[in-house]
């Protein structure tokens, strides 16, 4: 199979493409990013998802497949880009894929778009409404192109169109959301809250998109790993110090004293859970962790 | 701090039959080392604070889902601890009870660590479904905010129920333990509810007792009575008037409960209190 992966110089996009090309697939890949060291017989193209020379490169390398990994969040990028990347990027790759016919596309979310509030269930299924704007208001582009990838599965009933909503990553390439909060060696929380925390090693995210990609799934699935630690704990066994902090006092320390820069509203998601119940993609794809809590916690602790 | 466990409570956490994971934590974030602090708090105001005895317990199964479904009183939710209690330390097989708390409460600093970490979840309907579907205890007041609103002189009452939990009794098969806990207005005794003081500090009210704060007096005696568990057949997708019937059913099942239960805790109450009934010759008061 030909797949064409979007975003392919990010972490999780380079092992994905690995992945497949061990896998005996013919990759592609397009991101503004450098990757100047791609495997041989995996081909780079460095163009901007939004501009014509990537239209160029469906046209004439026609792939079978797409997977879509090019979002961006606020420890990385600005709130004007993130929209520009996030949705109008994943607009141009669904009318790309339209206009040459992909068979297939796969598009990696995160679970945050569900939100976390006082009354946020645990193990929220795919038919809750993601939620995740109300409380953190820098979350919204993410969840318009969750919402806009999954609105395909009816705009374009002959490509078979999979969401996946992942929970956080972690491990040795130290990259992804949960490791930049958890980065320094003191991590700020909230004083008196202690959410459930949901995360997995980021081999099995990256043999999960394999997994649901060749399972050819149409819908919307939660992806996630071993059961969810308490944050305190997660912290302890990642080797970091807990530093609780009242709740007053948190937007001020914020990227300051060494803490992570995080954007406003996200205190929720340091107060209250998103915990997502991934049982349909386990019935649908046969998907086990092969990495435990444990394992997950020290390979990023040791790396 | 583990002096401030008691080892017999510990001994019977260790005992519960919950998978805790390589961490001390189940999967919804209920922690071993939380519930012996917790268990043993209650335990102090179970015995030596306020007494308790429980009579019917063994009503309860040894594992599998289940709802107890009892009446609430006494302006804070002290009669639901009791229950939660009475069914780790009563029990050859303890069982870990589930309640459902207050939306506010999770969202106050520390209540919410406390609450998540000792199983008693935000009570959404969710939550309930999820720990039934665990095979856990879920502990339901039917009567909710308005039950513990019930002033001292309203406690042996029963309000409004609620609808949902008959639902999901069909909706999970799961068997209803009906209980009554008789003694929880006697504790806290209150004699009127301040609503808009409520409001300020984003609480549904609060209950002012004649010493001013809704605090359980000491030494007031507890009777909880559980009852067969009671079955319903159905999907739970039935109209409102057949699960009504069933709702009515439990209702009046615990409204007798409540009157038995006194009868037995005014009698322990007179005995331990060193009081004789007088009687004329042929034995009658």
């Amino acid at each position: 199979m030909k797949i064409l992966i979007t975003g392919m110089s990010g972490q999780l996009g380079r092992k994905v493409a690995e992945f497949m090309h061990h896998q005996g697939h013919q990759v592609i890949g397009v991101d503004r990013r450098p990757w100047p060291d791609p495997p041989r017989g995996v081909e780079m193209y460095n163009v901007d998802i939004r501009k014509r020379p990537a239209e160029d490169v469906f046209r004439t390398r026609r792939p079978d497949a797409v997977i879509h990994m090019a979002t961006v969040t606020h420890f990385t990028t600005a709130a004007d880009e993130r929209f520009r990347i996030n949705l109008w990027g994943t607009k141009a790759v669904f009318d790309y894929c339209h206009q040459y016919g992909v068979k297939q596309v796969l598009f990696v979310g995160r679970h945050t778009c569900y939100g976390a509030a006082p009354d946020t269930p645990l193990y929220q299924n795919e038919d809750e409404p993601p939620a995740g704007i109300a409380t953190f208001p820098a979350l919204a582009d993410l969840v318009s192109a969750d919402l806009y990838a999954a609105s395909a599965i009816w705009r374009y009933p002959d490509i078979k169109t999979a969401v996946l909503r992942l929970c956080y990553t972690l491990g040795p390439s130290m990259r992804g959301t949960l490791s930049n909060y958890l980065h320094g060696p003191r991590v700020p929380t909230v004083l008196g809250f202690d959410p459930l925390f949901q995360f997995m090693h980021e081999q099995d995210a990256v043999f999960a998109i394999g997994l649901a990609l060749l399972s050819q799934l149409r819908g919307v699935f939660n992806v996630a790993g071993p059961e969810p630690l308490p944050l305190s704990v997660l912290i302890r066994a990642t080797g970091r110090t807990n530093v609780p902090l009242p709740e007053p006092l948190f937007p001020f320390a914020m990227g300051r004293f060494g803490f992570p820069k995080l954007p406003l509203g996200a205190e929720e998601h340091i107060k209250y859970p998103i915990v997502v119940d991934d049982r349909v993609f386990r019935k649908a794809t046969g998907y086990e962790e092969a990495y435990s809590a444990d394992q997950t916690t020290q390979a990023f602790r040791y790396s | 701090m583990s002096f401030l466990i008691y080892d017999d409570v510990a001994e019977r956490v260790e005992r519960l039959d919950i998978p805790f994971n390589l961490y001390g934590y189940d999967s919804f974030g209920v922690s071993k080392q939380y519930l012996k602090y917790f268990y043993s708090m209650l335990t102090f105001f179970y015995r030596h604070y306020l007494t308790v005895t429980v009579e019917g317990i063994e009503n309860v199964p040894d594992q599998g889902r289940c709802m107890v479904v009892g009446n609430h009183s006494g302006g804070i939710a002290l009669d639901g601890g009791m229950v939660v209690n009475s069914m780790l330390l009563e029990r050859e097989q303890p069982r870990l009870v589930h309640g459902m708390a207050d939306k506010f409460l999770n969202s106050i600093p520390f209540t919410s660590v406390w609450l998540n970490r000792v199983g008693q979840l935000t009570g959404l309907p969710e939550h309930a479904l999820q720990l039934l579907e665990a095979d856990r205890v879920l502990m339901v007041f039917p009567e909710g905010a308005r039950g513990t609103a019930k002033l001292y002189k309203e406690q042996f009452s029963l309000v409004r129920f609620g609808t949902g939990f008959v639902r999901l009794a069909l909706q999970t098969r799961s068997p209803i333990v009906p209980f009554a806990f008789i003694g929880g207005g006697d504790a806290i005794p209150t004699i009127r509810n301040f609503k808009a003081l409520g409001h300020l500090l984003g609480v549904p009210y609060v209950p002012i007792t004649p010493y001013i704060l809704p605090l359980p007096r000491p030494a007031v005696h507890c009777h909880i009575v559980y009852d067969k568990p009671m079955i319903f057949e159905g999907t739970g997708s039935e109209e409102d008037d057949i699960i009504e019937g069933y709702v009515e059913q439990v209702k009046s099942k615990i409204a007798d409960l409540i009157e038995r239960g006194r009868k037995t805790r005014d009698t322990t109450v007179a005995i331990r209190m060193g009081r004789k009934i007088e009687t004329d010759e042929e034995g009658r008061a």
